[in-house]
């Protein structure tokens, strides 16, 4: 008797689908990005994604600079992770060049992409808690990432902008002291994370935001074309460090996380575990690296030092025509990845042989997050919305270059 | 590893096929307009190469060459861990190249993104619109023919319908049934 009453009520309602602009600056969602949100009752329904407010035009700035010039610009992509975009990008136009850079570069490379992969997670850890009103835990991971910022500033210089690579090596080796620094860090970082573990992880509000919203299939996430922490959290142990080794990562012992479930919870914990192997990374390449040089000893590529510009004509010119000509690239292409702070990395560049490149494109994970977006927000509630965004970690800066 | 898949393109495409190259450990073949779609359904559904995750689609302006402007398809398999790179050449007066939307489900945004910055027309796209720019830009500014500096007409205030409902409903009549009003029967 009482269904029929109610059935009656609810046909008789007359109900149509909201339309929600949510963004392009929402409190809880870092970047700029809007979605136009077809809900019924809470329920989303569609979503449209709009992305392109932090656009800058990178790629076309890019081909009026040299190839060094390029740099700054890719501190620019991931502004929480630039370390890695510096090193994605040298390294492309390394394999355009055909050079090989030293050892200890390589291990240089592979601890600061480590130390900024932490900032990364540490920031997104962070910012997903306090986006679900977990200020405790948000002050614990930001407190890490200022510890790996100060890292990150007394080896390059500065804190965000660092532009750090080089074509052929690195700004400058390491300090003296970055050994004991890192040690220091280190216990502070692991105490850290046990804290934000035990703050998060059985935390029964925020495990009932996390698990089961933004559910993504293994299936779906490749074929939308998910990389990073997004993809192997629905159990696809995908990652170019280990799947393509490249700097110094097939010398290193670490471990590829995955989840089970894809949901927002499982890409926490991903996070989590990666921090852990991250140390773990930088641990053994300390361990490993011998002293040496930072630079390939290509004269082409690298400046000569500056005692030889000042009292020598050959490395004055050659000084002369890197900075004013630029490197000058062979002509060709070349599509090169690494595993940035969410995902894969690719730069596909082309070099006419002359000082600026002809085109760069960047195969950001952000941006191709975003195309997929709705599939992770429709059929669940509005507000699961902050969590998945949150898990993504889309930084707009990558996104809309 | 991954010549292999290139032999058999070339063997099975051989019409096709304008020429290939691995060059940087990049294996790579120039494709006809006309096969692209059987030519990528091939790599996607066949057991030995087994394509399934399209990394990128871009394009590159070469100016005084012919053709013109070349799209380029980074695809990967997950299974094979192999990747090859599929270019098709377009000339300059008929930019129209057909979609691959269908076969990968980030295709469609990345196609928009090839329209937003370089004009390519991909025929049969579910929605091509432009992605990062606003829809009243003129050109395509990664054309190598687009200067730097060029400005941009000013753009009148949106219509205040333009967000309402109504225009929703309208546009999406014939798509999603499920968002309409319930109505007593």
């Amino acid at each position: 008797m009482a269904e029929d009453i109610l059935k009656s009520i609810d046909q008789d309602i007359h109900t149509e689908p909201m339309i929600l602009q949510m963004g392009p600056s929402h409190p809880a969602t870092h970047g700029t990005v809007r979605f136009t949100l077809t809900l019924d009752g809470e329920t989303v329904v569609k979503c449209e994604t709009e992305v392109g407010y932090l656009h800058r035009g990178f790629e076309k700035e890019a081909e009026n600079s040299t190839w060094t010039q390029v740099f700054p610009y890719t501190d620019r992509l991931n502004y929480v992770s630039p370390v890695l975009n510096n090193f994605g990008y040298a390294l492309a136009v390394e394999k355009l060049l055909g050079i090989e850079v030293p050892e200890r570069c390589n291990y240089i490379r592979t601890i600061m992409g480590e130390v900024s992969r932490l900032s990364d997670h540490l920031t997104c850890i962070g910012a997903g808690a306090l986006e679900l009103g977990a200020m405790t835990a948000f002050l614990y991971a930001i407190e890490g990432r200022e510890l790996v910022w100060d890292l990150i500033e007394e080896v390059t210089g500065a804190r965000l902008t660092v532009t750090y690579g080089r074509i052929g090596g690195v700004k400058d080796d390491l300090t003296p002291d970055f050994a004991e620094r890192w040690k220091a860090t280190r216990e502070r970082l692991l105490e850290i994370h046990a804290t934000t573990d035990k703050l998060l992880t059985r935390n029964r509000i925020f495990l009932d935001r996390m698990e089961g919203t933004g559910v993504i299939t293994p299936e779906a996430a490749v074929s939308y074309g998910y990389t990073g922490v997004t993809l192997r959290s629905t159990g696809v142990a995908y990652d170019v460090r280990k799947d393509h080794p490249y700097f110094a990562y097939d010398k290193v012992d670490f471990d590829v996380p995955v989840g089970k479930h894809g949901d927002n919870f499982d890409r926490y914990l991903v996070r989590m575990e990666e921090v852990l192997q991250s140390i773990r990374i930088i641990d053994q390449c300390l361990a490993q690296m011998k002293p040496g040089p930072v630079n390939s000893d290509d004269p082409r590529v690298v400046l000569p030092e500056k005692a030889k510009v000042y009292n020598t004509i050959e490395s004055m010119i050659q000084h002369f025509k890197i900075i004013f000509e630029g490197i000058q690239v062979p002509p060709g292409e070349v599509y090169s990845y690494t595993e940035a702070g969410n995902g894969e990395l690719g730069f596909y560049i082309v070099s006419n042989g002359t000082g600026k490149p002809w085109k760069i494109h960047v195969r950001a994970p952000s941006f191709i997050v975003m195309g997929g977006i709705h599939k992770l927000f429709e059929g669940s509630l509005l507000a699961d919305i902050i969590p998945t965004f949150d898990t993504i970690n889309m930084i707009g800066g990558e996104c809309d270059r | 590893m991954s010549k292999k898949v290139l032999d058999l393109v070339q063997t099975t495409f051989s019409d096709d096929v304008i020429y290939s190259h691995s060059r940087l450990g990049n294996d790579t073949v120039v494709v006809k307009r006309e096969s692209l779609v059987a030519i990528m359904e091939f790599l996607r559904d066949n057991d030995a190469t087994k394509m399934n995750f399209l990394r990128d689609i871009t394009a590159v302006d070469y100016l005084h060459r012919t053709p013109r402007f070349e799209v380029v398809y980074v695809l990967y398999s997950m299974d094979h861990k192999h990747m090859l790179i599929v270019r098709v050449p377009l000339n300059e007066d008929d930019v129209q190249i057909p979609s691959v939307s269908h076969l990968w489900g980030c295709a469609g945004w990345l196609e928009r993104e090839v329209f937003d910055m370089y004009g390519m027309i991909f025929t049969n796209h579910p929605d091509l619109r432009r992605v990062l720019l606003y829809e009243e830009f003129e050109g395509h500014p990664l054309r190598k023919d687009y200067a730097t500096q060029a400005s941009q007409p000013r753009v009148e205030l949106l219509k205040p319908e333009r967000d309402s409902v109504e225009e929703f409903l309208h546009f999406h009549k014939d798509k999603d049934q499920a968002t309409g009003s319930r109505v007593a029967e």
